[in-house]
């Protein structure tokens, strides 16, 4: 019951709690509705000079309640309110095409509100390809019991039975007596009262009518027209410009600092706040100059390692196990490995990675007197965010509101709040709004980067082909894709962390990215070992459908039986597959060997993604498209260089990433399975490219390459005798 | 600072303006005159999000200083369209997905307009040469280079 509500409508308590029945009944008028006006454009500067009042349900934790997840307007909008993002992986339509699915609306009367902590339900992140599983989901169920509400709405207005009212198209209809209205009449505005319950009857993917359909991008035109403003574009009144002094590498602390010379310069304002230096002006270019004119001291002990020493010094620091071979797991392992007629022990590794975003960072922060603050970012984690300000100027997290335009892009690396805390502090003490956008430069060395790994990793197998042994570490990029999907007697797999010289976080897929590249190369290892194709040995060993599926499809396609025989000179062909998060994937990939410069081209591409049942099929092939173009940096020429604690390639002058003549003919597959819940695929289909290109590039050359990235510039790396990639034992 | 009065037809409009010359042109453009559709990137002209025509060709307005702008004609992303008309390459795009976060994208059909303008059936290979200093993170790639075919075809067929 509603209690602050003082409009609940004229029936008295026990007849209204008699109606609630079932807890879902009764629609109750709300007040005045915080985001009324904001309706159009939730990525328009907004025009009232007030602070918003906070929805009721705005930071709860898995509300219950059907109100803090969605709301129908008189004139039939249905608003839905998510802690979510949008980064470009599209879920401000898929999402919008689960909830007009399930509450029988036309999709364009759904409008999404996104990531404003002052209106949605508390979330944790836009991350982990959990988006479509579990909000989805959430949606979905909100959206089934709304659409019971309004049915029984009705059919107590109307004195029939709620089974004779049908919801269909925004409308609810009793038939016998040709009664029909909209649910924005029906509704008058009023909140639903009630809850989501925990057991929903969802509409089965077979059926659906929306969701399941190629339905375009929300708000694409906004986009190609350059109206969009992503919080980079965001303006407010008497906004300045930000910088903020950095220091010329890790591990150093400001000492002395003289900002005479900014403070000197007209329209300047130079901000200390503890260890913090800034700047604040009217322009980025006075800002940028008054930056510079900053004399600075530093001291410290940058990071040990290079690039080049990184892996060595991953393997040598791990924080093994004393008495690693006496764990019975270990033991049993070892006597398995023994025991195998064939066996492969390597090291794989991956380097450290950046995740580039095409928009680095950026913010603009407006307080309100000292206690209340506004934020605009393009964050994948809107109440990190919160919380981060929140503690850095102790201030109840109700007084920070913090907002999330349509983003450019994340892929992991948007999960940290220290630029918004920066552009706080700048606005704070300059005492006006203030912008502060990151320069590449500081996008690539003051975020933070995918993890470097080493995988240390053996596996034994009969003399008929049979795995019966599998031993699997991964060094410090971390335990996602750790486990194999394949059969196997006896497997030990474990995650040891080791101290990174590197700041290091989320990327797309994570660990994934090493992890099943270590361990589809090695399967294609013991493979060729067995004399086996790496098909057939792959599916022998599946003993699950659905990748079955998956890797049969893609042989189809591609036409790895025929690719295999027939391939030219300098030609060959690599295949890899994986099973995780909800999804499966199969990827083969042909290569060509320049023979003058050993130039690797990546030819085509066969890539086959299963998420079950898929709300919104080529938005998702999009989104593996995407994927394997960017898995073809990590895998190709992407790595993050460094000595001394300074990166020597932190720009986009020095960092290569995949441009389009790097792109292969590229035959995305997206298979459905309607009759599963749809899992995410913002992250599995970056992981089978690497291993794909690795193995076709074995295939060609007969040089099997171990490290990621797999070229030097596009090239194979010349034959050396010093491998970093040695066998553990 | 010194401040110069620089003229800029922009779109079709003049704008007088007291800036510092040594500013970017992109700075300018989406400061001083709020046109944020074109995009910073990288600053070193070498991801194409900052990309406008100036004279008809394409620049990189992050690396431009708007002193040497001086009098010139500039189009950006917000001068494509005519009124509610959009341009093929904006017609192309929606119909062929060809964005995912978006943030390439007026860099992109910037620069593909400005192909199909002097090359208006242009190959494969020319497509990819022309807009093979623009980055897409997303990967959007193949959709892109289908969108700028697709777009050739509807030009011809509203010049016709």
């Amino acid at each position: 019951m509603n209690d602050r509500d003082p409009l609940v409508p004229n029936v008295d308590r026990r007849g209204f709690l008699h109606t609630m029945g079932g807890g879902l009944l009764v629609l109750c008028p709300a007040p005045a509705r915080a985001d009324a006006g904001e309706a159009v454009a939730q990525d328009a500067p907004p025009a009232r000079d007030d602070i918003e009042p906070r929805r009721e349900h705005a930071g709860a934790m898995a509300p219950k309640a059907i109100a803090a997840w969605l709301h129908v307007s008189p004139d039939g909008v249905v608003t839905a309110y998510t802690g979510k993002v949008e980064l470009g992986q599209n879920v401000r339509t898929s999402l919008a095409q689960v909830v007009a699915e399930e509450l029988r609306v036309p999709f364009d009367s759904v409008r999404m509100i996104m990531g404003d902590t002052n209106l949605v339900p508390f979330d944790n992140g836009t991350f982990a390809s959990q988006t479509t599983p579990l909000m989805g989901l959430q949606l979905r169920k909100a959206a089934v019991a709304a659409r019971g509400a309004l049915v029984a709405q009705a059919a107590t207005e109307w004195g029939v039975a709620a089974s004779s009212v049908v919801a269909a198209d925004g409308r609810v209809t009793h038939g016998a007596s040709a009664r029909s209205l909209s649910y924005g009449e029906l509704a008058r505005g009023a909140e639903f009262v009630g809850s989501v319950p925990e057991e929903t009857a969802l509409t089965l993917g077979e059926s659906w009518a929306v969701a399941g359909h190629d339905v375009p991008k929300a708000k694409a035109v906004d986009f190609v027209t350059g109206r969009h403003r992503y919080a980079s574009d965001w303006k407010r009144p008497g906004m300045g410009h930000g910088k903020a002094l950095r220091a010329p590498g890790y591990g150093l602390t400001l000492k002395d600092v003289d900002t005479s010379k900014a403070e000197a310069m007209k329209g300047v304002r130079v901000v200390r706040d503890g260890p913090f230096v800034g700047v604040v002006a009217d322009d980025e270019h006075t800002a940028a100059r008054a930056l510079a004119s900053i004399e600075a001291r530093w001291a410290g002990v940058p990071p040990e390692g290079t690039h080049e020493t990184v892996h060595e010094q991953l393997r040598a620091t791990a924080r093994r196990s004393a008495d690693d071979a006496k764990r019975p797991e270990v033991a049993a392992v070892r006597a398995a490995l023994e025991a195998a007629d064939v066996k492969v022990a390597q090291a794989y590794t991956a380097s450290y990675i950046a995740h580039v975003p095409l928009e680095p960072r950026a913010a603009v922060v407006e307080w309100r007197g000292d206690d209340r603050v506004r934020v605009w970012t393009g964050t994948q984690r809107p109440f990190a965010i919160r919380t981060d300000i929140a503690r850095a100027f102790k201030l109840p997290e109700e007084h920070v509101q913090v907002m999330v335009p349509d983003t450019g892009s994340g892929y992991g690396g948007k999960h940290s709040s220290e630029m918004e805390v920066e552009c706080a502090r700048l606005a704070r003490v300059a005492g006006r709004p203030v912008r502060l956008g990151w320069t590449r430069e500081e996008e690539f060395a003051w975020g933070y980067f995918r993890p470097a790994g080493v995988v240390e990793a053996a596996a034994g197998a009969s003399r008929d082909g049979v795995l019966s042994a599998w031993e699997f570490r991964n060094i410090n990029s971390g335990t996602a894709g750790l486990d194999t999907p394949y059969r196997v007697a006896s497997k030990h797999v474990e995650f040891l962390p080791a101290p990174s010289p590197l700041r290091q976080g989320a990327y797309r897929a994570l660990a994934s990215t090493l992890n099943h590249f270590a361990r589809e190369s090695l399967m294609d290892e013991m493979a060729h070992a067995l004399k086996i194709d790496p098909l057939e040995f792959r599916l022998r060993h599946i003993d699950e459908d659905r990748l079955k599926a998956a890797l049969t499809t893609a042989a189809d396609r591609f036409g790895w039986e025929k690719a295999r025989a027939n391939k030219g000179p300098g030609h060959g062909v690599g295949l890899a597959c994986g099973a995780e998060k909800g999804s499966r994937i199969a990827t083969m990939a042909e290569v060509a060997i320049e023979p003058e410069t050993s130039r690797v081209r990546v030819v085509r591409v066969t890539e086959v993604f299963e998420p079950g049942a898929v709300v919104n099929p080529r938005q998702m092939a999009n989104q593996v498209e995407g994927a394997v173009m960017m898995g073809l940096g990590g895998a190709l020429f992407e790595a993050i260089q460094f000595r001394d604690g300074k990166l020597s390639n932190g720009r986009l002058s020095r960092y290569r990433v995949p441009r389009f003549s790097d792109a292969p003919a590229l035959d995305v597959c997206v298979l459905t399975r309607p009759e599963v819940l749809p899992a995410g695929g913002g992250e599995i289909p970056i992981v089978g490219i690497a291993p794909a290109v690795a193995n076709a590039i074995f295939d060609a050359t007969g040089r099997r390459i171990r490290s990621l990235p797999l070229t030097v510039n596009g090239r194979l790396p010349a034959a050396d005798a010093s491998d970093p990639t040695a066998p553990a034992r | 600072m010194t401040r110069r009065g620089i003229t800029l037809v922009v779109n079709g409009r003049e704008h007088v303006l007291a800036v510092d010359p040594n500013r970017t042109l992109l700075s300018v453009l989406r400061d001083d005159l709020d046109l944020t559709g074109s995009k910073y990137g990288c600053g070193e002209g070498r991801c194409g999000a900052c990309t406008v025509l100036v004279n008809g060709e394409t620049i990189y307005s992050c690396r431009a200083k708007v002193g040497d702008q001086d009098g010139k004609a500039i189009v950006t992303i917000e001068g494509l369209a005519t009124g509610d008309q959009l341009h093929p390459l904006q017609q192309a795009f929606l119909e062929l997905d060809a964005l995912q976060c978006g943030f390439c994208t007026p860099g992109m059909i910037v620069a593909g307009a400005a192909l199909l303008e002097r090359n208006p059936e242009p190959s494969d290979e020319q497509i990819v040469a022309a807009l093979d200093t623009h980055i897409c993170r997303c990967g959007t790639y193949g959709r892109i280079a289908a969108a700028v075919k697709r777009a050739a075809v509807l030009r011809t067929e509203a010049v016709r």
